[in-house]
């Protein structure tokens, strides 16, 4: 490859969002086309990522290194391995949808909205290629302020409040993140060379330490119980293309924090803590579940599932196992495509109806027939039905739970029928029985929606018939990474152990 | 692509083309897509049943569907003798439903969204029956699960319809939470969900212990009743039948395809096929012999008492679900294979039956309203009468014979099989005698209803009555390839269908005596003949008997007329709570109150953030932002600068 594919996919979008701010406000059309174009072309841009990539080896690819200033170690790396790059390909696609689907719902300062949706993506995909820490952090917390606006400025009536809540939770995270990347930056020898953090060994103490800094970021960022309720609150009121972010991308990036940095750089301290991870994963899946079951607000009962969701996640990753960390990454995926499509869906109704009340809903598929089966695709996935992406994902998660402590997976699986429940009951309530006077008329699905959401309704069966093809992309760097988890540190506990026994 | 695979691939194509285009292009044309297809797969796997019959079996893969590690599971198809059978059953009731469903659904809206669910189950099933490995079996059971929800929620509408639907979806997955914790425990202590590697390999688990909840519970049983579990949810058992009845708000057509004939036996044909675990556990098949005794028992009771034809077919469903179990469990699994094979065909004629009685009574369920309709349906009344005759055990007939079989099975099958045996006997009693309260009430004595449901009462169109006379010739002598040898070896037929299960299913060893068997076979009939007695008495000769018992028998009679209340049990001890606890507790105390509390208390006690919040909601937002982003950095650059002095 002859040019830099990393930075041209992450700084596309951006040049494009300064280039829609520099617009005429007036000429909406223009701006529209052109945020559909950047995005549709940032996502040509990222396949070669995909066709390209080298699937036999776990070192990052397509990487990229240019000292940005020397005097104080920082660099401007960039590279992917098998896991980072499915997140980019995941944030160019649904990128896209999120343009199509606001293309008439967005009628306020439109100008401002596909800028700062483009900025967001840009930074997103920036941290998922990142390679120094210090990087990271930038597009870390650059990707919150788009996000921040989004929600604020295009949310529903009490978007200020969910907006605040997003950032101060999020940010009082970030700054003890921050606190623990400068400490490890002091033991690093003054580098935030990340794949270097990766090969050095770090006193037990201070990894225990660094893990919890580390964990109040990405626990929020998943969001873990219990730090997991500005999500309900910034979903409620976020526009229709942030809750696809939020729930498509953004949340992806605590799971992939835990991925990234705490396992490699922390193999010791996320052996000793993976059953405290395990409990409070297991806690938000049953938790979030049962918590769906009293809602009578769409987008608020998607969130709380995104919370049981994204519990089966860190369930599979700390069971550090190859079928956990592999089905976790997976259901990652999964969860961008079925809750991004759910939250799409609700979208496109709340279009026509203006309404979120589950119970302005019902006999939605005796007048939007199309729309409906659309839905039942993404409620199917949701609970996890073989044929759709949502089963290897849950199941291998589960299998790897189960191996690694049979009453978590135990537990866990309760999730399962819980999650048949509410989202059931759900559809039920919507799409099923006599026909609501508020949903009386209103046009089915047209040509632009079906268009956003049908590319998500093939992921979601060709990844529940054939996930060899994202299985595959991840196993040499699982095998890594589990390689580096279960072997570091124990000649130091052999030593330990014969000091004890010598005493 | 070989021709197994066309098996399940015909209907799963035929479900693409009429869900795709069935709205705006194949409309009411959408059963020659359906029909053709099926008809392809029935056509195939005669076939190959008959390359089976000459001791043919295959075991291939078709792709390799996930590699995660150690965990490999592929695609793929054993096709053995218990497979055979299942392909004929499944393709050959799906047909006759299929052809069924043109007179039955004519003129329904969702024509071809009909056929199309019912393509999908077809393929499901398949899959489901198919598969080599535990995984596949698994996708087909959701899958086939999937399209009963569909189709009990086809009319979905119906509030009724709609909670019928969901209830039977999530109370399968009650039965299926254990189902795939035992299928991860397979995987966990034998490395492999493959059928081969396992039945190679589950000999070494013998013996072996694991602890929970501080005692050591033998592993194979764990196992064993772990994968029961789905079965008892799929096949509604007790505790999980609750939702088969009322999953006849379905369309009839699916009540005799879906919850007679083919899905609710999935859990039988996955006992059986993992015959070689279950026989390893004594406690486990004695769990399995009793359940399905009970059940068996305690659905017959009630449906004596109920009215709506449909839902007493449904608990006669139940209970003869019950009595493959029984079988099963005293280690007659050919029995109850036999049985489940002879049951599908005269179970999905009394649906069919009773679909053709609503179809001239415009919907109307309840038999007390019915009366005299042989005179104006004839092939209807004589194809039931026979379905009737075939599961009271009448001899000769298709049912006898499978009923016969397990019964001395279960004679043999020691002391609990003694006692399943004797519920069984009284069971095909209770058996005899609904069936034939239907054909009393519905078909015998004067018309009930009303003026004018009594004008419109006519046969059915050709397409349903020749499926009901098809069906009735499988009631009669789909039996007749399981003669015991005591009977058969008068006349020189031996019992070709234990011989045909063997390299599969095994045989068990009888010990009985010939006056035992006698004995056994005798009891039976006597059974099928005082049930048919009582009957004709209670409905027929003196009406007044039921009315009077009923009236004496209080309590009896409405704790059987209310199904012994299991519903509002579980509404009581599992529903209500659940939802209280939601949003009473969840919402309100922890999420709402604890969390929020802290989230919201602690900035507000450092800074007064209350007030702050509301000086930023006067607006400024962006302003507020950028603030944000710039006291970000401003730390982020502070904080660098000081470490790097250091």
């Amino acid at each position: 490859m002859s040019y830099p594919i990393l930075s041209t996919v992450i700084f596309l979008p951006i040049v494009g969002a300064l280039l829609i701010f520099l617009m005429s406000r007036s000429n909406e059309a223009l701006i529209k086309w052109t945020a559909l174009l950047l995005s549709v072309l940032t996502f040509f841009l990222s396949v070669p990522l995909f066709l390209d990539f080298d699937k036999t080896t776990a070192n990052m690819q397509f990487t990229e290194s240019y000292q940005w200033i020397p005097s104080w170690g920082i660099k401007y790396a960039l590279g992917v391995d098998g896991i980072s790059v499915l997140f980019v390909l995941l944030s160019t696609l649904l990128t896209i949808l999120c343009v199509t689907v606001s293309w008439n719902s967005i009628k306020d300062r439109t100008k401002e909205f596909y800028a700062a949706l483009l900025l967001t993506e840009g930074a997103m995909i920036g941290v998922f290629c990142s390679l120094d820490l210090f990087l990271f952090y930038i597009f870390w917390e650059a990707m919150l302020i788009p996000m921040f606006l989004l929600i604020g400025v295009w949310g529903g009536p009490n978007r200020v409040y969910a907006a605040i809540k997003f950032f101060l939770f999020t940010l009082v995270g970030s700054v003890l993140m921050l606190v623990g990347i400068i400490v490890l930056y002091l033991n690093t020898g003054r580098s935030f060379d990340i794949l270097q953090m990766m090969n050095t060994t770090y006193p037990f103490n201070l990894q225990l330490i660094l893990f919890w800094a580390f964990f109040a970021a990405f626990a929020v960022k998943v969001p873990m119980f219990p730090v997991h309720t500005w999500l309900p609150d910034a979903h409620t009121e976020a526009p229709t293309a942030g809750s696809v972010i939020l729930a498509g991308i953004l949340i992806k990036m605590g799971a992939y924090g835990f991925l990234r940095f705490s396992m490699p750089i922390l193999p010791e301290a996320t052996r000793a803590m993976s059953p405290v991870m395990m409990i409070l994963s297991v806690i938000a899946i049953i938790y979030g579940a049962v918590i769906c079951l009293g809602q009578t607000d769409l987008k608020r009962l998607i969130a709380y599932s995104s919370v049981s969701h994204m519990g089966f996640v860190t369930l599979g990753i700390f069971a550090l196992n190859t079928q956990g960390i592999q089905g976790g990454i997976l259901q990652m995926i999964n969860h961008g495509i079925v809750t991004g499509g759910l939250f799409l869906c609700v979208g496109i109704i709340y279009d026509r109806t203006h309404t979120r009340k589950i119970a302005d809903y019902g006999g939605t598929a005796t007048v939007l027939p199309i729309y409906a089966a659309l839905f039942m695709v993404f409620t199917l996935a949701s609970i996890g039905l073989p044929g759709t992406n949502g089963f290897i994902g849950e199941f291998l998660i589960l299998l790897g739970g189960f191996t690694a402590s049979k009453p978590m997976g135990v537990l866990a699986s309760t999730g399962i029928i819980i999650g048949a429940a509410y989202m059931l009951w759900l559809y039920q309530r919507v799409f099923f029985m006599e026909v609501n006077p508020k949903v009386q008329g209103h046009p089915d699905v047209n040509f632009r929606e079906i268009l956003t959401v049908v590319p998500l309704v093939l992921l979601v069966l060709y990844v529940g018939f054939y996930p060899n093809t994202l299985l595959s992309f991840m196993d040499a760097s699982v095998q890594n990474l589990i390689n580096r988890v279960s072997t570091a540190g124990q000649p130091q506990q052999v030593a330990q152990q014969i000091i004890e026994v010598i005493k | 692509m070989d021709k197994y695979t066309l098996i399940p691939l015909l209907p799963l194509a035929a479900f693409c083309i009429n869900i795709l285009f069935g709205r705006f292009l194949i409309k009411d044309r959408a059963h020659w897509i359906a029909i053709s297809a099926v008809l392809g797969s029935f056509i195939i796997a005669v076939m190959t049943f008959g390359e089976v019959a000459q001791g043919k079996t295959v075991n291939q893969d078709v792709y390799s569907w996930i590699v995660s590690g150690n965990f490999k599971v592929t695609i793929g198809f054993l096709i053995d003798q218990l497979t055979a059978i299942m392909l004929i059953v499944v393709t050959s009731v799906s047909l006759l439903v299929h052809i069924y469903s043109v007179g039955y659904m004519h003129g329904d809206p969702g024509y071809y969204r009909f056929f199309s669910y019912l393509s999908l189950f077809t393929f499901s099933m398949l899959m489901l029956v198919m598969g080599n490995n535990l995984l596949q079996l698994y996708f087909g059971w959701e899958a086939v699960g999937l399209c009963s929800y569909f189709l009990i929620g086809f009319w979905y509408e119906k509030k009724s319809a709609s909670d019928a639907g969901k209830k039977a979806f999530i109370v399968n997955r009650f039965g299926d939470f254990g189902f795939g914790i035992g299928v991860m425990m397979i995987f966990l202590f034998l490395g492999s969900v493959h059928y081969a590697d396992i039945f190679g390999t589950v000999g070494t688990l013998q013996g072996q212990t694991i602890q929970m909840f501080g005692y050591n519970v033998d592993l194979i049983t764990l196992i064993a009743l772990l994968l029961f579990c789905g079965a008892v949810g799929k096949s509604a058992q007790i505790p999980l039948h609750v939702w088969l009845p009322d999953a006849m708000e379905g369309p009839t057509p699916v009540s005799a395809l879906i919850h007679a004939a083919t899905m609710v036996t999935a859990g039988v044909f996955m006992v059986a096929r993992f015959n070689p675990l279950f026989s390893l556990s004594p406690i486990a098949m004695n769990v399995v012999a009793i359940t399905g005794a009970v059940t068996s028992l305690f659905a017959a009771t009630i449906a004596l008492v109920q009215n709506d034809i449909k839902r007493i077919v449904a608990y006669s469903t139940v209970s003869q679900l019950g009595y493959m179990f029984l079988a099963c469990g005293v280690g007659a699994y050919g029995a109850g294979v036999f049985h489940l094979y002879t049951h599908a065909y005269f179970k999905a004629l009394l649906f069919l039956g009773a679909g053709s009685v609503m179809h001239a009574m415009a919907g109307e369920l309840d038999i007390q309203k019915m009366g005299g309709l042989k005179k104006y349906m004839p092939v209807t009344y004589w194809t039931f009468l026979i379905a009737s005759l075939s599961i009271a055990g009448v001899p000769g007939l298709a049912g006898f014979f499978s009923k016969d079989e397990i019964l001395w099975m279960a004679y043999n099958g020691g002391t609990v099989g003694r006692i399943v045996w004797a519920m069984g006997t009284v069971v095909a009693a209770l058996t005899a005698f609904y069936s034939f309260r239907i054909i009393f009430l519905a078909f015998h004595g004067k018309f009930r209803g009303t003026h004018e449901q009594e004008h419109h009462l006519h046969e059915s169109p050709k397409s349903m009555t020749i499926p009901l006379m098809i069906l009735a010739i499988g009631a009669i002598a789909a039996g007749w390839v399981g003669i015991p040898e005591l009977l058969g070896s008068n006349i020189g037929v031996g019992n070709w269908v234990a011989h045909f299960f063997e390299p599969v299913l095994g045989h068990p060893e009888v010990h009985g005596t010939h006056e035992e068997e006698w004995m056994v076979i005798g009891i039976s009939i006597a059974a099928a003949f005082g049930g048919i007695f009582f009957a004709w008495v209670f409905y027929a000769l003196k009406p007044e008997i039921p009315r009077t018992l009923a009236a004496t028998f209080k309590g009896i009679y409405t704790t059987l007329w209310n199904k012994y209340y299991i519903d509002e049990l579980y509404d009581f001890i599992i529903v209500r709570p659940t939802k209280w606890a939601a949003t009473n507790v969840l919402m309100a105390v922890t999420d709402g109150g604890i969390i929020e509390g802290i989230v919201n208390g602690v900035p507000k006690a450092i800074g007064n953030f209350g007030e702050r919040l509301r000086k930023l909601q006067s607006g400024h937002l962006q302003h507020y932002a950028v603030s944000m982003a710039i006291g970000l950095f401003v730390i982020m650059t502070l904080v660098l600068i000081a470490s790097a002095g250091k």
